[in-house]
């Protein structure tokens, strides 16, 4: 999975900015000689691998609940052991009962045998419980309009800062930020080091001013000096708090007001380190901001975002993109598979 | 799921008890409705394994099973339990002898350290410290920015020295101006950083070192899932912490997290935070949380609001009223006003017992905290003679009450309606009788 492959519709005349990636691994793989797709798929194994040497690096080897051998022998302590390793990956209990029991009943049936099978059965369950089609971004829209939403600290505007910065060098966009977090101290000073660094524009308001103003003014910017990408940050706030979902809500009317079809792409993102609660957060944020996409963040610690599965399983919302460390480059585009093989610890 | 824990496992144990008796396997499927329950709570899965085992043991000892009401037994005996895992009495930081108290604040990014330094700050200063504050994130963008605005608010001093120089050496600087400045306190603020991240925890290390704190405090976010026990177990290996301050416990996380790292570490939760505010953040009271997570509420915590707000005279004087039915609605806007100081009215209602499932209904028919403004209006627009009885109130009087409060007669006729009730069910209230809540809450609409 590349960052091609996830973001659609790039507004022509601006491919030539790719090449100014200073990340020589940024670099796009075109298909082999024989029009296959085997340049991009060693290029995914070295991603793979990196991503895999990424995630895996510190955690406690999960082999003691998975280990190669798990599939050797199929018994009900096979079953617990790998439920165990669900949950503890925070798929949560209902998405683990419903993957396992699915393996087991397929293992019992005969429709799988044999321990690697098994092992790739469950990858592909848990891939397909991820998304059974593969996550897109459009951006046939000029100027498209992404919102970011979440509740406190899952790392928006650290996700912007990278997500910016990647349209920028990698496809050559022009970009603007908008800091609509005008509630949290210092939120817009912090989003304003990260236009710095990237070299996008940034259109802000005053610290505790309406959110709604910044992103009107932020369109109309956008509009006037047609840029291709504005992206909107929005203050941390808990689900729970009706009246500033209902602020979220009304920023939201505003950006359709200003510009139709407003915002155009709607990402949650989410803390990996997040347990169970991820799905309420995602299911309220759903029906108030009508989100489009999860960006599942800090997959570089020992917590492997199993919540992602259980949010994309429940609620049809679809992981985007994924954030496994501070780097620009550590966002990543999401790739089911590889995300199921990680989970696991493979 | 876990607000209804108490009804499913009343549930499930007393469809049985028309048998007679329980028997091990209705048990063992009480059990799985736990398990099913902590797990979805984000209790730690090995926690929730020995939690399990030990109950059960209990529920299958001595007397449990034949009594008359065993769903109601085994619900005691997981709030016990669970009262045990969370671990004994609340505690308090611990105190310099002489000196500044330094308390040392470390967490992962995006638990809400910077906030927690800020709220802790005003707590410490409402209790008459003088409280500073060390920027030592020089890792995040703005983070020292966000300290120097937020301790503004809080009334503290902050020490900083911007980000190029090195946190260790910005703590033991800090620490300098406490001691020279006559600071009671000194909380220093720290980066977010991995547990996994070795050259971050060398450097939470050394400031631990240089600057010998009374307390480490874990910042730990309440939403967080498994990975909560790796991260205690990590930052208690490194920087051997005291506590915990639990944070965003203003969502509907059940807080799992915080249950196992108190069952795998020992660490006891010292503070919460509660909600955007900062003066919200509260001592926390282990034995209560028990009872929060199995959906019976939060009595203690409310009533202890509730004194906070009210002077006792008043309330003997209220209580007389009520049960005369002589409360009116002068009395009910100055009630209805200490209710509000008490916090959003959500926060209040949700700490009340039975309201766990009414909690639902509520958050859709909305306790509108404007819809009490709109009330406070109405009654203000009152004469005091009307406000001490309200039946004065005729046509032309609703008519000018509505005008004077914005408001439309209809509005004005539902107050005085629903006043009347109130009163009645507050009267049976102060006989020791239980309004469904439901009707109450239409009451209070």
């Amino acid at each position: 999975m590349e960052w091609e492959d996830l973001i659609h519709n790039v507004p022509s005349g601006s491919s030539q900015g790719a090449s100014a990636t200073g990340d020589p691994s940024a670099a796009r793989i075109p298909p082999g000689p024989d029009g296959s797709d085997e340049g991009r798929a060693a290029q995914r194994g070295g991603r793979f691998a990196r991503l895999r040497e990424r995630l895996s690096k510190s955690r406690q080897a999960l082999s003691a609940e998975l280990s190669a051998s798990l599939f050797d022998k199929l018994d009900e302590e096979t079953w617990e052991r790998l439920e165990e390793a669900l949950i503890v990956a925070d798929v949560g209990a209902k998405a683990t009962a419903e993957v396992v029991g699915r393996l087991e009943q397929e293992v019992v049936s005969g429709e799988v045998s044999g321990p690697e099978a098994t092992r790739e059965r469950l990858i592909e369950l848990l891939a397909e419980l991820a998304g059974a089609t593969a996550p897109r971004i459009d951006l046939a829209e000029t100027p498209t309009v992404i919102m970011v939403v979440g509740v406190n600290g899952t790392g928006k505007t650290t996700t912007i800062g990278k997500l910016a910065a990647v349209l920028k060098e990698r496809f050559g966009l022009s970009v603007i930020v908008a800091a609509a977090d005008t509630y949290r101290a210092a939120a817009i000073e912090q989003l304003e080091v990260w236009a710095q660094r990237s070299g996008t524009e940034i259109v802000r308001g005053n610290s505790g001013g309406d959110p709604g103003a910044v992103v009107f003014d932020a369109i109309a910017a956008a509009e006037a000096r047609g840029t291709d990408v504005v992206i909107v940050d929005t203050a941390g706030r808990l689900h729970t708090h009706d009246n500033l979902m209902e602020e979220l809500a009304k920023v939201r009317r505003v950006a359709a007001n200003r510009l139709e079809g407003a915002p155009h792409e709607t990402l949650i993102v989410i803390d990996a380190t997040t347990g169970q609660n991820g799905l309420r957060q995602a299911r309220a944020f759903a029906e108030t901001a009508g989100v489009t996409g999860v960006a599942l963040t800090k997959l570089d610690g020992t917590a492997r975002g199993g919540i992602a599965l259980a949010i994309a399983g429940e609620l049809g919302i679809p992981v985007k993109m994924i954030g496994v460390g501070e780097g620009v480059e550590d966002l990543r585009p999401f790739d089911a598979e590889e995300f199921a093989r990680a989970l696991l610890d493979e | 799921m876990f607000d209804q824990l108490s009804d499913r496992l009343q549930e499930t144990l007393s469809e049985v008890r028309s048998r007679g008796k329980l028997t091990e396997a209705d048990v063992d499927k009480a059990m799985r409705e736990i398990r099913l329950a902590l797990l979805e709570a984000d209790v730690n899965f090995k926690v929730v394994k020995r939690f399990t085992a030990q109950v059960k043991e209990r529920c299958l000892g001595a007397g449990v099973l034949d009594s008359l009401n065993p769903g109601q037994q085994v619900v005691k005996i997981v709030d016990s339990e669970l009262a045990a895992l969370m671990g004994g009495a609340s505690r308090d930081l611990a105190v310099a002898s002489s000196g500044p108290t330094v308390i040392l604040m470390a967490g992962l990014q995006g638990s809400g350290k910077t906030t927690a330094c800020a709220k802790l700050a005003k707590h410490l200063g409402d209790d008459g410290k003088k409280v500073g504050l060390v920027a030592c994130d020089t890792q995040r963008p703005a983070a020292v920015e966000q300290l120097v605005t937020m301790g503004k608010r809080a009334g503290a001093t902050v020490f900083e020295q911007g980000t190029d120089r090195d946190p260790v050496e910005i703590a033991e600087w800090g620490l300098g101006q406490a001691r020279s400045q006559g600071i009671d306190a000194l909380i220093i603020d720290t980066a977010g950083r991995l547990h996994v991240d070795e050259l971050l925890m060398d450097q939470l290390v050394a400031i631990r070192k240089r600057t010998k704190p009374h307390n480490v405090l874990l910042v730990l976010d309440a939403m967080t899932g498994q990975d909560a026990v790796n991260v205690a177990e990590s930052f208690a290996e490194r920087v051997e912490f005291d506590g915990v301050v639990l944070t965003k416990l203003d969502g509907d996380a059940r807080g799992g997290a915080a249950l196992s790292v108190k069952a795998v570490s020992g660490k006891p939760i010292l503070y919460a935070s509660t909600g955007e505010r900062i003066e919200q953040l509260e001592r926390f009271h282990p034995e209560r949380m028990a009872s929060r997570i199995l959906g019976m509420g939060d009595v203690l915590s409310l009533i202890e609001k509730a004194e906070e707000v009210s002077d006792a005279d008043q309330a003997a004087e209220l209580e007389r009223k009520i049960r005369k039915q002589q409360f009116t609605l002068e009395d009910f806007l100055t009630q209805m006003k200490q209710v509000r100081k008490m916090g959003p009215l959500q926060n209040v209602l949700g700490m009340m017992p039975g309201m766990g499932k009414a909690m639902k209904q509520i958050r859709q028919i909305d306790v509108d905290d404007r819809e009490l403004d709109r009330l406070e209006a109405i009654i203000l627009s009152m004469t005091p003679a009307e406000r001490a009885n309200p039946t004065l109130i005729d046509g032309s009087r609703r008519k000018r009450i509505a005008r004077g409060s914005g408001t439309t007669v209809q509005a004005v006729n539902q107050l005085v309606k629903q006043f009347g009730q109130m009163r009645k069910m507050m009267a049976q209230l102060a006989q020791g009788k239980m309004p469904d809540p439901a009707q109450l809450m239409k009451g209070m609409r």
